[in-house]
């Protein structure tokens, strides 16, 4: 079930605020879409990301997917775990499969996500 | 079966040549050398010949059984093609013999093939004057994004932008991107057709082209076609045409009739020269009279005493996108191809490719669903949504055609189309064959209902099962280590 | 002749299933002001009656001369087993393996292709094949721009011509810039080349042998750009390195070239093969198809396109390249030729290329009025300066039956007198007397 501890974003990423800091992953649904993940490109410790801005691609076999940050900060940390073990964006996307960590997020933005329930009502929408 | 480098022999040789007959050695000193010889093979020629046999024979090519693989038109590889091409006064040309003296005097035939088959592929496809030079069909889109951008740069326009349908082929985009350009989507409608409501939203001053397809990947022709061209042309966009599709109008529409500006053709689909496992193919770029000054060069010229040269005298071509003429004996077979068909067999082939492509969706609408059943030209898209019900998937249906002796068609593109199965039967195929395709899949579709595991685990009948492709990425194993 | 099976009475069944009458409703959606102006082609021929056309053609072209030319393409001898191998219609009627159970055959040999790629250039990963060296070379630039993400590239001028030609229509509407930096006596100038080099620079790109036939050790030169945090390219003569030092051993990043003279006839310029090989650091941002070994769901060994998610049929724009079709049977070809050759044959080759090379610089060398430049050494390509204008006496040799070797002023406009010769294993040393003999009766005249 979707996470109630974090928000949302159109092109399914989850991201969990904690005062001026955020951590971002993508949501079960993106990881399922995609199939076995096989490689990830990670924002650059230090970059500048805007929200909706592209930072990191996420490969699998079969398909590509743009990592777009949810909202607009400094990255801090990346989860280099994921070089060697990709999958766990699979097996624990909310969890283990964190990506990335932002600093300095613009408060602002927050409101424009969506909540668990609003991410649900917009993938029964999707289908 | 053994990688070839587990069979080599320490000592043994393969191929022999003559001794040295010159007195002396080279006198290359050994800090030039390599310190290790390159770790190759030490086989015999037997061995290599069974190698490649046993390889062979784990291979299915359209000389095998029907070959329906949706936007690549394996049509039959005329045997006569091949024997062309290999007559050794073409195979045996160096290519800088015409550049060598004056006039081209020493390939006179080599540029006669070159020069008349561009003729062809104008009349074919109604354009003013062609290049032969792209060696594949995306090469043939990105020269063409090329010539369309010293055309913008020619007249001072700022163009960074070009339109292409979502439906498109990836190589559309791709070849759009590494010319510099961004790439806007425009979307289909729900009759398979370009919306054109939308491209003229979308359409602005910074549109320097538009890429289509017609009939475009879903195999349905646009009607609309004057209309797209007189929006583009009001912003002096460029429209491109992307001639993957011939095989379906020959000789009942010329992109350059209806106002396309540049195009290209893939003459290892419409033109039957062979796929080769992956290649060579060749994407000849055609255009109008407007931009045929930045055509790439060397161009052929036909001179008055009807000799024909190779001339570089165009300032303004966008210059070399490959090393000589392009692929010619790729070139020289699809010639070969136009001269035994003529105009009366062009005409047949796509009357025929059409219609097989209509019988096996008409065939098959009870069994598959048909995301826009109205008439298709040479290819038609079934959809495995009504199969999904039941847990099976396209690829499943697909990996189980080949227990069937069967190649399955293109899956999961056009990307648009859930759990797409594009089918292209081309024109050789005979009745016979789309009969024992149609039974095939309506066994399969039988079997979703019935006996859906079976399907997962096919195939069955090969030299191995599903692959792991995960493992492929992750282990990354490219190069074998003994 | 128009390779179709079906009759008119299958035609009619078939459309009776279409629910149409005739084939032309079909065809209905195209509207009549829209069909062709014109389909004026000449009717179609027979086999017997094409034969005797092509073969008129054919003997319009000067095939029979002994030839001396090179310029990055070769007449090397090609074994009948590959022949007769690639026309195993398995083979060459097949498409991509884009289903991999079907397509062992076609997989396993890129497979072995790309190991014997990666042997000869002594890197670690390759591709299973660009168009030719030229595209290859710009595939190489971009890789290269991408991993370092700067936009400049440095060109030694030793690089082919041609391929600097196609370097620069690429480039021509991308904010990307190539410097060219001159030879100095035929070799690479290091002066110039490190005063050039700077933390702009995505990679510095030479040729062994060059385009004069030069060869160098081109370590130092990659040391250097290595400690700028650039590439290092090299373009190679794949023969010439199964005896010359590789790519990988001088510290090469990415290796690209020609591989028509694995093989592969000359066929007036195409098919040829691009082949590249890169460490494996790099592989992600390789162009092209690349083949892996797995395993299928029994555990058996298999192989399989891979790395798909970089192709532009899933990544569309943002993808590596647009490359789609490639010269798969040519790269056949010429894995079937570094098998039937091995480790010994092509040492061999590459030997008899160099020593008969050597045999023409002293039988030509002994030419009154002709100079031989030999400050640098070469592998199996040279260039001699003449006493007239080498474009002429080409020109005449053809009438002794040589194509004797290629006028360098068709390139460089100030070396008009100055020809670039090519020696293969296939020249005799009779026929290379012949050459000299004829040449200093030419200049004689």
């Amino acid at each position: 079930m979707t996470p109630k501890d974090r928000m949302y974003t159109r092109t399914h990423e989850w991201v969990k605020v904690e005062d001026n800091e955020a951590l971002v992953g993508i949501t079960d649904h993106a990881q399922d879409s995609l199939g076995d993940i096989t490689f990830i490109e990670l924002p650059k410790i230090g970059s500048k990301l805007k929200k909706s801005g592209e930072c990191g691609v996420i490969e699998s076999v079969k398909a590509a997917s743009d990592l777009y940050s949810p909202i607009s900060g400094t990255v801090t940390d990346v989860n280099e775990a994921l070089e060697t073990t990709p999958e766990d964006v699979n097996t624990d996307p909310y969890g283990k499969g964190w990506i990335f960590k932002l600093n300095n997020i613009n408060q602002n933005e927050i409101a424009e996500l969506m909540d668990a329930d609003a991410y649900e009502k917009f993938l029964e929408s999707e289908e | 079966m053994s990688i070839i480098f587990q069979e080599s022999v320490k000592g043994r040789k393969g191929t022999v040549l003559p001794e040295s007959d010159v007195p002396v050695h080279h006198t290359i000193q050994s800090k030039y050398l390599r310190s290790e010889d390159a770790k190759l093979c030490e086989l015999s020629e037997l061995q290599v010949v069974r190698h490649f046999t046993a390889l062979s024979r784990k291979n299915y090519g359209v000389d095998t059984n029907i070959y329906p693989l949706g936007s690549c038109t394996m049509k039959y590889n005329p045997k006569f093609n091949e024997k062309i091409a290999a007559m050794e006064g073409f195979a045996s040309l160096h290519p800088l013999l015409p550049q060598l003296v004056g006039g081209g005097m020493l390939t006179q035939g080599a540029l006669a093939v070159l020069f008349e088959l561009e003729r062809l592929l104008c009349e074919i496809t109604g354009m003013d004057a062609y290049t032969l030079h792209p060696m594949a069909g995306a090469h043939g889109e990105l020269t063409g994004m090329m010539i369309i951008a010293a055309y913008h740069k020619e007249k001072n326009n700022r163009k960074t932008e070009v339109l292409i349908p979502d439906e498109a082929h990836g190589t559309n985009p791709s070849s759009a991107s590494i010319a510099g350009f961004q790439v806007t989507s425009i979307p289909t409608n729900e009759n398979g057709i370009l919306d054109i409501k939308a491209l003229e939203e979308t359409i602005s001053e910074k549109t320097a082209a538009i890429m289509l397809t017609n009939p475009n990947t879903l195999g349905l022709f646009n009607p609309l076609i004057e209309k797209v061209a007189a929006i583009a042309h009001k912003y002096d966009a460029q429209l491109y045409y992307d001639g993957a599709n011939l095989n379906a109008i020959m000789g009942k529409f010329r992109p350059g009739d209806a106002l396309f500006d540049v195009m290209h053709v893939n003459l290892h689909k419409t033109f039957s020269t062979p796929h080769g496992g992956g290649g060579p193919g060749a994407g000849p770029v055609g255009v109008k009279k407007h931009l045929e000054q930045f055509l790439p060069v060397s161009r052929i010229i036909k001179r008055s005493d009807g000799t024909y040269a190779l001339s570089y005298d165009f300032p303004k071509s966008i210059g070399y996108i490959a090393p000589f003429y392009g692929n010619f004996a790729i070139c020289l077979r699809a010639y070969a191809y136009i001269l035994t068909l003529g105009a009366k067999g062009l005409i047949e082939v796509s009357e025929n490719a059409v219609l097989n492509a209509n019988y096996v969706m008409h065939s098959l609408k009870d069994f598959y669903d048909v995301p826009y059943l109205r008439t298709c030209m040479h290819e038609c898209v079934l959809s495995a949504k009504r199969q999904l019900e039941n847990k099976v998937h396209a690829v499943d249906i697909a990996k189980a055609l080949i227990d069937w002796g069967i190649h399955p068609p293109t899956i999961y593109f056009p990307l648009i189309v859930k759990e797409a199965m594009m089918i292209e039967p081309t024109e050789t195929e005979s009745k016979e064959s789309l009969d024992y395709f149609i039974d095939a899949m309506k066994k399969i579709a039988l079997l979703a209902k019935t006996d859906p595991q079976s399907l997962h685990q096919a195939p069955i009948s090969t030299p191995v099962g599903r692959l792991d492709e995960t493992k492929a990425v992750k282990d990354m194993d490219f190069c074998f280590q003994d | 002749m128009s390779y179709i099976a079906n009759t008119d009475e299958q035609r009619r069944e078939m459309l009776k299933v279409c629910g149409a009458d005739s084939i032309e409703e079909l065809f209905a959606d195209i509207p009549q002001n829209l069909r062709p102006r014109s389909f004026n082609l000449p009717q179609g021929k027979s086999e017997p009656e094409l034969i005797n056309y092509f073969e008129k053609l054919a003997r319009k072209n000067y095939f029979n001369l002994i030839n001396f030319v090179g310029g990055g393409f070769y007449d090397h001898f090609i074994p009948a087993a590959i022949d007769a191998l690639v026309s195993r219609s398995e083979f060459y009627t097949a498409y991509t393996p884009y289903q991999p159970e079907l397509s062992q055959g076609t997989l396993q040999s890129i497979y072995e292709y790309q190991t014997g790629i990666c042997r000869l250039t002594g890197l670690q990963v390759s591709n299973a094949s660009l168009y030719d060296g030229g595209t290859a070379l710009y595939e190489a630039c971009q890789m290269a721009i991408s991993a370092t993400e700067r936009r400049k590239i440095i060109v030694d001028g030793g690089v082919n011509p041609i391929y600097r030609r196609i370097l620069h229509t690429y480039t021509a509407n991308l904010s990307i810039e190539l410097v060219e930096i001159p030879v100095s006596h035929g070799q690479s100038n290091r002066e110039s080349l490190f005063s050039a080099f700077d933390d702009k620079t995505a990679a510095v790109i030479l040729q062994n042998p060059n385009f004069f036939g030069v060869i160098d050790d081109h370590s130092d030169i990659v040391e250097k750009a290595h400690s700028f945090g650039m590439l290092a390219i090299q373009s190679v003569y794949p023969i010439a390195i199964a005896i010359l030092k590789s790519p990988g051993e001088q510290g090469f990043d990415i290796a690209t070239g020609e591989g028509q003279s694995l093989g592969i006839p000359l066929s007036f310029g195409g098919p040829y093969l691009g082949f590249m090989a890169a460490t494996k650091k790099l592989a992600r941002k390789m162009p092209g198809r690349i083949v892996a070994r797995t395993v299928d769901v029994n555990g058996k060994e298999g192989f399989v396109l891979s790395l798909q998610a970089r192709e532009q049929h899933i990544r569309r724009e943002k993808a590596t390249s647009n490359i789609c079709s490639n010269e798969a049977l040519c790269a056949l070809r010429a894995h079937i030729y570094l098998s039937l050759l091995g480790k010994e044959g092509i040492k061999q080759v590459a030997s008899l290329c160099a020593d008969k090379a050597q045999y023409a610089k002293e039988r030509i060398k002994a030419i009154a009025g002709v100079k031989v430049m030999e400050s640098s050494p070469t592998f199996n390509e040279f260039v001699v300066k003449l006493p007239i204008d080498a474009g002429e006496c080409v020109g005449k040799l053809i009438d002794y039956g040589f194509a004797a070797g290629f006028p360098l002023g068709r390139y460089y406009p100030d070396m008009n007198n100055y020809l670039l010769i090519a020696v293969t294993e296939k020249r005799t040393k009779y026929e290379i007397g012949e050459l000299a003999e004829a040449l200093e009766a030419v200049l004689c005249q």
